[in-house]
């Protein structure tokens, strides 16, 4: 029966049946073991192996290596001419929070107040969102769903994309803590009559000690008595203790050297998140081994004066001098636009760099900077068979076009909201 | 003696002398007076050609009474000598607020908006104020009038700056000594206008600068209909804009494309207007030129800005820099280009910064007669004038400067201003100069004494045998006060001399001594203080920095020289031809007078410019249907039709996004309006030109295109609470507006062929879509709203052109392909708002399958330049050959836009609008090396490396020349960068 239902579900993945209803069903658990035969394996760490066996069972992989010398075992997948990834991974995600942007009732990421350490966004993960399911066609399998807002934002999460409710979909509970640094320059409020345009904040060492005052409180408060608890520095032990991640929302130059000066200072493992400046401090960064969780690689420069491909190729000289690089999407539109992160990685290799590395800004370097490497990022024995076949190259739009997609061994199904209408209306004037 | 008299004659000219001569007399007996003064010796600037040496200046009542050389000057004349010193006629600012108050702000952005006019019979809007009469609220302002006489100034034609039409100057003489019976010599001088709502109205229209512009026109053809006694109604505005027909029109048109733009839209209606522009008219003077107006500039020059922190400096963009050190050049590009301008004080914070920067002008080689023409006859000329003020011949108002000297040098002083025979004393004309070196004798005990400092505050040094003492001196009246301590540093005493100095060489006065008694003293001057005169001020000589050359545009990655179109073979490309021969290899292309001219194997160059493109993918340019890049404005929101607006009055021809669309290959976009309304403004189909004008840059026979649209953002879905009054709110709504508009425009034309009609802009534009002249290109979302839109237009009898976005297109692309309209959509945008729940990626596939011509367009400044991987979306969502996927955004929009016969394929002997990408052309690891339009190539990869190094050497450059003035002890500005808005369909600025 289960094998049954099994194949039925891969049926309406190649069919793309019209026959269903709502969110895509997730898949059941893997029952059997899978061997994926002679694609071209983007291991994600750099490495190809061509015409690759990949098996996996129980939703791990057990063997990968060259067709000849690695074993098949269980339903066997012919993939040859195709390509095996590991599954995309979607940092700094709102993925889930937000269903439609302009019906607040669909709003769900950016909570009120200013210190919120103790909002987390696993919670309000919508496992059912229409959005989250479009990102899978395309390989984007995992993301980190973070809240939006104030100074402390909240607590991150990281869930696989085929679930059936937040529990299930977590793979990693409260990751990380985000924190937006104040900008050191700020825009005119030209409503009250100031200038247009930006200029340096005058407040802007009182906001930094802002910030240290507020981990000193914290501190003082987890070393005490805890009489009255204080759900806000509660949530930040995490970050004391060293088991959770400080993720600095931060742009400029200053204001990244700053954030490096203050988690060193305060013993804090830190992600730059954004990071547009974050080539003009790449040494640093390197020094002190801090990752970047780079800003989508399309946008247009901040300044006239900038290159017209700066944001092209920031991610290539960050990786050049040594700088662990993941990319993120965060902007207008960014839930929907998630589908494109596989374009954000291509467009860096359009502009340099190596197309393997490319790859790694969203699978491997991304799962180190979560924290989520023992588990994803690579297609490597004892890790999740989190991972998809892919007719050709799956950065580039010509060929990203997705035939099987797996996550932890399960077959998902490709189809979406999009995909049922796309055929309703095919059939429609097909006369079918 | 002379002296006496004249303070006496100051006191004279301070008793009020109001009254007019028939007025009744209450306080004392009749004290009429017609002083004759005569001022000799000068050296006197009639007018700014005509200077005489030795001159006299006659004036009697207010006015000049004779001036020249040979003069006989009567008996019952005072005299004053001004032998060394020079009289310059004062100066006259043409673009003044002098004295009136601009409203406060009406309404606020909380409160619901206003659509109707809140004046009862007057014009339709409210910011159309000709009727304004700023007598009404005028009132003197004797402390800025101070100000603007220290600056030298005698008179200002002010008005009142608040609104579009501004209703009439009036030119008032800086007079504080009488009242506005004299002091106002014209009450109707100049009417004013410019781009800027009124303050006393919160009516919406217009929202944008386009809107303005339309209003404009409108209000010309109303006023004319008026004229023509056509009106139904009373309309105090339109009557008053008649009546200030006559006057000299002064337009502030803000900036240097909108004073191109102006001048135009005064060709329109026979007005030639004179343009206040904002001191960047340099960096286009041959258009400034072309307009033949008279210029209004500020001679505002931006000061440094402090670079000295590194991070801050980081934000200043190189175009700001570049003003910077140019703008100080502007005056003279006016004069050399010999456009007429004359300055203003708008804008300027101070009588120092104006010196300093009129200065500042003569540095950077402004004739200093022009400089003297742009502060007295030229205003004088504009303002229609000249019999009154601008020069001292005979007749004229006696507004007139003595100075110490030469006005453009910096040492020189303004002794006096003289506004209507009336003294203004500033400085002190007679304070001899005693500096120097002394031997005073007190006593019988010798002192060195060294005086120093600037005339009107000496400092001194006493010496009594190398032993300084502390001392004290003030020099006033030709009065000496100077104390000293006695040389015993154990006790506080003072000796205390004072002395009238009648001549400095040797004099003698007044002793006490420490001990209290009287005696008498004597000082020898040894040596006269060699640094006499320039030591006022920071005492610092201004170098003329080095001036960066100009390109166009004049900022990042502007070229020095235009590039040209020239003759080019590109050999062994792939030719992605978009014609029936599709996709041809190792083909080449022969570009010649702008067109292609051969394709084929193996072609000879001629003289050509061969360029290898083996490897390399050779297609026609990439055609945005939808942009809203390179654009001062994009929505005007204050109507729900605003037909009569234009994008073409508001293209921004310097903003670098063209230059980064350019890199993506875009040769072609349309410039939309946006979709605040139903019926919105019309488009501008634009080529990307870089470096040339706005006019340059517009498709040249191009058929009118007009942006509709539906859905959300027209029923203000999105807009917040307060916006819930605008008709309509909803979609059925958005059906009755149509058929409404098109209904009205229908009974326009019968009425039109009467001949006895208004003329109306927005339905003679209306009309045009009904007649198919122009056509629709229709934002749009879900299935029900195209369908009826569709069904509308076929009640009218057109078509519609295009739906643009069109999200929901494949729900209804048999109708679409029915009716005959095509599909410019996004490749794969969805979920942003609730009306595109239901779009899909899939859509342009779908469409396309049933036979419409589908494009992909960007809305996006950003997504734009990267169009030819938007188009692979086609081929990966829904499986649409690479061949037609490339036409989505290359022939198929060029068709949607009816240039399809120019544009879009590769084919001789049409224009060569041409990309050369290193890749497929739909792969992402493409990048366009260069990109040509019409034969010029206004893109080349090797050419933006040779860019990025001017910019970097260039911003390097003038930091360092900043940081030097600002060593130099110059005042600097905050570092600081201009706000960049991206605009999308629904951006309202403004």
């Amino acid at each position: 029966m289960k094998k049954h239902i099994y194949i039925y579900t891969l049926c309406l993945t190649v069919l793309f049946s019209s026959l269903s209803f709502a969110q895509q069903t997730p898949a059941p658990k893997q029952a059997e073991t899978i061997s994926i035969v002679g694609a071209t394996a983007h291991i994600g760490n750099g490495q190809v192996i061509e015409n690759a066996v990949i098996v996996f069972e129980n939703g791990k992989i057990v063997r990968i290596g060259a067709a000849g010398s690695t074993q098949t075992t269980g339903k066997v997948i012919d993939a040859k001419g195709k390509h095996v990834y590991p599954g995309f991974i979607a940092p700094n995600s709102t993925l889930g929070l937000v269903e439609v942007d302009a019906v607040r009732a669909t709003r769900d990421q950016n909570e009120t107040g200013s210190i919120n350490p103790h909002i987390r966004s696993l919670i309000a993960y919508n496992t059912e969102s229409k959005v989250v399911e479009s990102c899978r066609p395309n390989g984007i399998l995992t993301a980190q769903i973070t809240p939006r807002g104030g100074r402390v934002s909240g607590t991150s999460s990281v869930v696989q994309l085929d679930a059936w409710n937040w529990e299930d979909a977590a793979i990693k509970t409260d990751d990380g803590i985000h924190l937006n640094w104040p900008n050191n320059f700020t825009f005119g409020r030209w409503w009250l009559g100031e200038p247009r345009g930006l200029r340096p904040n005058k407040n802007y060492s009182k906001q930094t000690q802002e910030i240290q005052d507020l981990f000193n409180d914290a501190k003082s408060y987890l070393n005490g008595a805890k009489k009255a608890k204080h759900l806000p520095f509660e949530a930040m032990s995490g970050l004391m203790n060293g088991s959770q991640k400080l993720f600095v929302h931060v742009d400029t130059e200053k204001g990244i050297l700053d954030a490096i000066a203050f988690a060193k200072k305060n013993n804090l493992k830190l992600v730059v998140v954004g990071g547009y400046h974050a080539h003009k401090v790449a040494t640093t960064l390197r020094q002190n081994n801090i990752p970047v969780l780079l800003h989508r690689t399309h946008s247009v420069p901040q300044m006239d004066d900038e290159d017209y491909d700066l944001s092209y190729k920031k991610a290539k000289i960050l990786t050049d001098a040594g700088v662990l690089v993941g990319l993120e999407n965060s902007g207008q539109m960014e839930r929907m636009n998630t589908r494109n992160l596989p374009f954000l990685a291509g467009t860096v290799a359009a502009h340099g760099l190596d197309k393997e590395k490319a790859l790694q800004l969203i699978t491997s370097n991304t799962a180190k900077i979560l924290g989520i490497d023992n588990q994803l990022g690579t297609l490597e024995v004892g890790k999740d068979a989190t991972l998809f076949i892919s007719e050709g190259d799956a950065l580039d739009m010509r060929t990203n076009i997705l035939t099987y997609a797996f996550i932890q061994g399960r077959m998902l199904s490709l189809d979406t909201h999009q995909t049922k209408l796309w055929k309703r209306y095919m059939n429609k004037f097909e006369g079918k | 003696m002379k002296k006496s008299y004249l303070l006496l004659l100051l006191f004279l000219c301070s008793l009020p002398t109001f009254a007019q001569d028939y007025f009744p007399k209450n306080d004392g007996v009749k004290t009429e007076k017609h002083t004759i003064t005569a001022f000799t010796n000068a050296k006197i600037y009639i007018t700014p050609t005509q200077v005489i040496e030795n001159g006299t200046l006659l004036i009697q009542d207010g006015k000049v009474l004779q001036s020249g050389t040979n003069i006989s000057i009567p008996k019952s004349a005072t005299v004053v000598d001004l032998a060394g010193k020079s009289i310059y006629p004062s100066f006259i600012d043409p673009f003044s607020d002098f004295g009136l108050k601009k409203p406060a702000r009406k309404g606020n952005w909380r409160s619901a908006p206003q659509y109707d006019a809140g004046r009862e019979g007057y014009y339709w809007n409210d910011h159309i104020r000709p009727d304004t009469n700023p007598l009404t609220t005028f009132a003197f302002d004797a402390k800025k009038a101070t100000n603007l006489m220290k600056a030298g100034f005698g008179t200002v034609n002010t008005h009142l700056q608040d609104g579009i039409v501004r209703g009439n100057g009036m030119l008032v003489a800086l007079n504080s000594k009488e009242d506005n019976s004299i002091r106002i010599l014209d009450n109707r001088s100049a009417q004013y206008l410019s781009y800027r709502k009124s303050n006393a109205s919160g009516q919406s229209y217009p929202t944008s600068l386009m809107g303005s512009m339309a209003l404009i026109r409108q209000m010309y053809h109303d006023a004319d209909w008026y004229a023509k006694g056509k009106a139904k109604r009373q309309d105090l505005a339109l009557e008053a804009l008649n009546n200030n027909k006559n006057l000299v029109q002064i337009f502030h048109s803000g900036n240097k494309h909108n004073s191109i733009k102006t001048d135009a839209i005064g060709d329109e209606f026979g007005i030639q207007y004179v343009l206040v522009g904002d001191g960047t008219e340099y960096e286009n003077i041959n258009a400034m030129k072309a307009t033949n107006a008279a210029f209004i500039i500020p001679i505002n020059f931006p000061k440094a800005y402090d670079v000295s922190d590194p991070y801050a400096a980081g934000v200043v963009e190189l175009e700001a820099m570049k003003h910077w050190n140019q703008a100080p050049s502007n005056p003279k590009a006016l004069a050399d280009k010999g456009v007429t301008f004359s300055f203003t004080m708008h804008d300027v914070k101070s009588a120092a910064d104006f010196k300093s920067n009129l200065l500042k002008a003569i540095k950077y080689g402004l004739d200093k007669t022009k400089a003297l023409e742009a502060l007295t006859t030229i205003p004088a000329k504009i303002l229609q004038q000249e019999d009154k003020i601008g020069t001292l011949q005979n007749g004229r108002q006696a507004n007139f400067l003595i100075t110490s000297g030469d006005i453009f040098e910096k040492k020189t002083v303004i002794y006096e201003n003289w506004v209507q025979g009336n003294q203004n004393v500033f400085k002190d004309k007679s304070l001899r100069d005693i500096r120097g070196k002394y031997a005073f004798n007190v006593a019988g005990t010798s002192y060195d004494v060294n005086i120093s400092g600037i005339p009107e505050k000496l400092k001194a040094e006493v010496l009594k045998d190398s032993l300084k003492l502390g001392s004290k001196i003030s020099f006033k009246d030709d009065w000496l006060q100077l104390q000293f301590t006695t040389a015993d540093t154990t006790k506080t005493e003072f000796v205390r001399l004072t002395s009238p100095i009648h001549n400095a060489t040797f004099f003698s006065g007044k002793a006490i001594l420490a001990n209290g008694s009287e005696t008498t003293f004597n000082a020898t001057q040894k040596e006269v203080s060699e640094s006499k005169g320039d030591k006022t001020g920071n005492g610092k000589k201004m170098e003329a920095p080095k001036m960066l050359p100009i390109s166009y545009p004049n900022g990042a990655y502007g070229s020095r020289t235009l590039p040209q179109q020239e003759t080019i073979l590109f050999k062994n490309a792939t030719v992605w031809t978009n014609e029936k021969d599709g996709i041809l290899k190792n083909t080449d292309v022969l570009v010649k007078d702008g067109k292609i001219a051969r394709i084929g194997k193996n072609l000879s160059a001629g003289n050509a410019k061969v360029i290898d493109a083996t490897g390399k993918h050779l297609t026609s340019g990439v055609i945005d249907e939808h942009s809203h890049i390179a654009a001062f404005a994009i929505n005007e929101a204050g109507h729900n039709s605003t037909a009569e607006v234009q994008m073409s009055d508001v293209v921004n021809p310097e903003d670098v996004d063209i230059y980064r669309n350019l890199a993506g290959g875009v040769t072609t976009i349309q410039l939309l309006h946006g979709s605040a309304n139903p019926i919105g403004g019309r488009s501008a189909i634009l080529r990307l030109k870089w470096g040339r004008t706005a006019d340059e840059m517009l498709f040249k026979n191009a058929d009118g295109f007009i942006k509709f649209a539906l859905g959300e953002n027209v029923k203000q879905s999105n807009w917040g609470d307060t916006e819930t009054t605008r008709f309509p709110q909803t979609r059925m709504g958005v059906e009755q507006v149509f058929t409404d508009y098109f209904q009205r425009a229908k009974e326009y034309e019968a009425q039109k062929k009467t001949g006895n009609y208004r003329y109306d802009i927005e339905m003679e534009t209306i009309l045009e879509i009904i007649n198919s002249k122009r056509f629709v290109s229709c934002h749009s979302y879900v299935q029900s709203e195209i369908n009826m839109l569709m069904k509308v237009a076929d009640k009218f009898g057109f078509t519609i052109n295009t739906f643009t976005h069109i999200l929901e297109g494949y729900k209804v692309a048999d109708k679409m392909k029915q009716h005959g309209a095509g599909g410019s959509t996004f490749s794969d945008w969805w979920a942003y708002k609730y009306e595109v729940n239901d779009a899909i990626p899939y859509n342009g596939a779908i469409m396309h399958s049933q036979g419409v011509v589908v494009a992909f367009n960007s809305d996006d400044g950003e997504m734009s330049r990267r169009l030819n991987q938007e188009a692979a979306k086609a081929v990966k969502y829904g499986g649409v050959s690479e061949e037609d996927a490339w036409k989505f955004v290359t022939l198929n929009p060029a068709k949607l836009l009816h240039i399809d016969d120019k544009v879009g394929s590769i084919k001789n002997g049409k224009q060569a609008d041409l990309v050369l990408w290193t890749d497929h052309p739909m792969s992402i690891y493409a990048k366009a090396d260069k990109t040509m339009i019409e034969g010029t190539i206004y893109f080349d990869l090797s050419r933006d490396e040779q860019l990025r190094r001017q910019i970097k050497e260039e911003r390097n450059e003038l930091m360092n020349m900043m940081l030097l003035e600002k060593n130099k002890g110059m005042k600097t500005q905050t570092a600081q960068k201009k706000e960049k808005v991206h605009h999308h369909c629904d951006t309202v600025n403004f």
